[in-house]
């Protein structure tokens, strides 16, 4: 299995054979966010710059961004999601991936969180 | 920590916050209070009030009592002296310009009048009461709980002689309690006052009975749903009844008097009417409006929304707002702003779901 890296901003990212980095957010951040009725997705093709608003989620009572872990180019985006946004909840680290980035720099990984750290990261918010 | 620990501030809790903390409540602050968001979510407790019976704390809000509604209706534009005893009514604290200082339930006990009045106003409410002569009477240490959905009456039987807007003093297990039957989701139910060290034992009363615990997003959600104004939100010192649509507050009989704070103003809208009015608003897609949205029609800025969410029973997004009056009619289409992209809606009559109060 590929390991499975994370942001601060609580974004997880897989590399895949295809050279290719899918993206979704934590089941911290479904849980925090509540029930997700809309998700907003970057344009394929669209080059978006680690750190930079790329997609929103809307719960029943608030809009949220979702920021790119890394830099690199939208190559593909989950349409289960846009059809289905409760997949968002119930499957936030499988089913419920966002967006497929082709990286800029797929060393840049390595500036994100393994689960150890992310953990240790989650256990610091009150 | 919540920002508001950071500033300092101290949060109240009301008598029921170590229930919250059992039964795992997401904790917000909210007009000073900690107060719990969501308990299973904000979608499932929705539904359930829709569907059941939802029990909400809204003890945060201020129960007080004054015995003089001669001149406590010189305060407000609603017949207080012709409310009879054990009878409630809605009505709202105007300011001399017209404006909303506050919206607020009033209930006739027989010795004296109930008034709920909203958390975040209630200290203003009561100093502009007592500005006006009258003494005031506050029990901000009461606690204040909502039973609310079509088997509101199967948690509170004791509650089935009341009709829509009927209000009582009722024992509850031994526990004094006054309750109406009202509420702010669109449903029947009831609001049931009493002391703040019986708070926790009757909601775990109502609980066992089989309400569902919901918290204040649902009651956001199922408010706007039900059409119905939030303080702060879509009315304000600034906003007139008129605009607001709630001339269903303004007796004819104190209209025409005009003995009351404010009247030369609201009577004045009534005959010119207001340049903006308050619109229910349904959008297309999925995609929610929320408030200060800009409204605008062929570019031009005609409004903004004031309070929006997703609407769970409805599965489409939902939104009050002021427009221009000339666009106020059921029908007219509005592009609201979201993310720089004009979202498509139409004005839709209120509520947007019916209500079920039992009358």
């Amino acid at each position: 299995m590929s390991q499975v890296f994370y942001s601060k901003d609580h974004e997880w990212v897989v590399l895949g054979d295809d050279g290719l980095a899918t993206i979704g957010i934590t089941d911290h951040a479904q849980n925090a966010l509540g029930d997700i009725v809309f998700v907003e997705l970057p344009e394929p093709g669209r080059n978006v710059a680690a750190g930079e608003p790329c997609a929103v989620v809307e719960s029943v009572k608030a809009a949220s961004d979702v920021y790119a872990p890394l830099t690199g180019t939208v190559a593909e985006t989950n349409q289960a999601i846009i059809d289905e946004p409760a997949l968002v909840n119930s499957a936030a680290e499988s089913g419920g991936w966002f967006f497929k980035l082709r990286l800029a720099d797929a060393a840049a990984v390595s500036s994100l969180l393994d689960r150890a750290g992310y953990d240790e990261f989650l256990s610091t918010l009150a | 920590m919540s920002a508001a620990d950071l500033l300092g501030v101290v949060l109240q809790k009301t008598p029921l916050d170590a229930l919250h903390r059992r039964l795992g409540a997401r904790m917000v602050e909210f007009a000073g209070y900690e107060m719990p968001l969501q308990y299973a979510g904000i979608m499932a407790e929705h539904n359930a009030c829709r569907a059941s019976a939802a029990l909400f704390d809204v003890s945060h809000m201020g129960q007080v009592e004054i015995a003089d509604a001669a001149r406590f209706e010189r305060l407000v534009p609603g017949d207080i002296l012709g409310l009879k005893p054990g009878r409630q009514r809605y009505t709202l604290l105007l300011n001399e310009a017209g404006g909303i200082i506050d919206d607020l339930m009033v209930a006739n006990l027989g010795p004296h009048l109930q008034l709920v009045l909203n958390a975040g106003r209630k200290e203003i409410d009561v100093a502009h009461i007592r500005g006006h002569g009258l003494n005031v009477v506050t029990h901000f240490d009461r606690a204040l709980l909502a039973v609310q959905g079509p088997k509101a009456v199967d948690v509170l039987p004791e509650g089935a002689g009341l009709k829509f807007m009927d209000a009582a003093e009722l024992q509850i297990a031994g526990i004094p309690c006054v309750v109406t039957r009202s509420g702010y989701t669109g449903e029947d139910g009831f609001e049931i006052g009493c002391p703040g060290t019986s708070g926790e034992a009757l909601a775990e009363l109502l609980l066992a009975r089989g309400a569902v615990p919901a918290g204040l997003g649902a009651r956001d959600s199922l408010r706007l749903e039900a059409g119905l104004c939030l303080y702060g939100n879509d009315i304000g010192e600034q906003t007139s009844p008129v605009a607001a649509g709630l001339n269903f507050a303004l007796s004819k009989k104190r209209l025409a008097a005009g003995h009351f704070i404010g009247s030369a103003a609201v009577n004045a809208a009534l005959a010119e009417g207001t340049p903006q009015k308050l619109v229910g608003i349904r959008l297309d897609g999925r995609a929610p409006a929320r408030a200060h949205a800009e409204i605008r029609v062929g570019g031009e800025l005609v409004g903004e929304v004031t309070s929006g969410c997703f609407a769970p029973s409805l599965n489409a997004p939902i939104a009050l707002g002021y427009v221009r009056a000339d666009l106020a009619e059921p029908g007219a289409l509005l592009d609201l702003i979201v993310r720089d992209k004009p979202l498509p809606g139409v004005v839709t009559a209120l509520p947007f779901i019916p209500h079920n109060y039992v009358r």
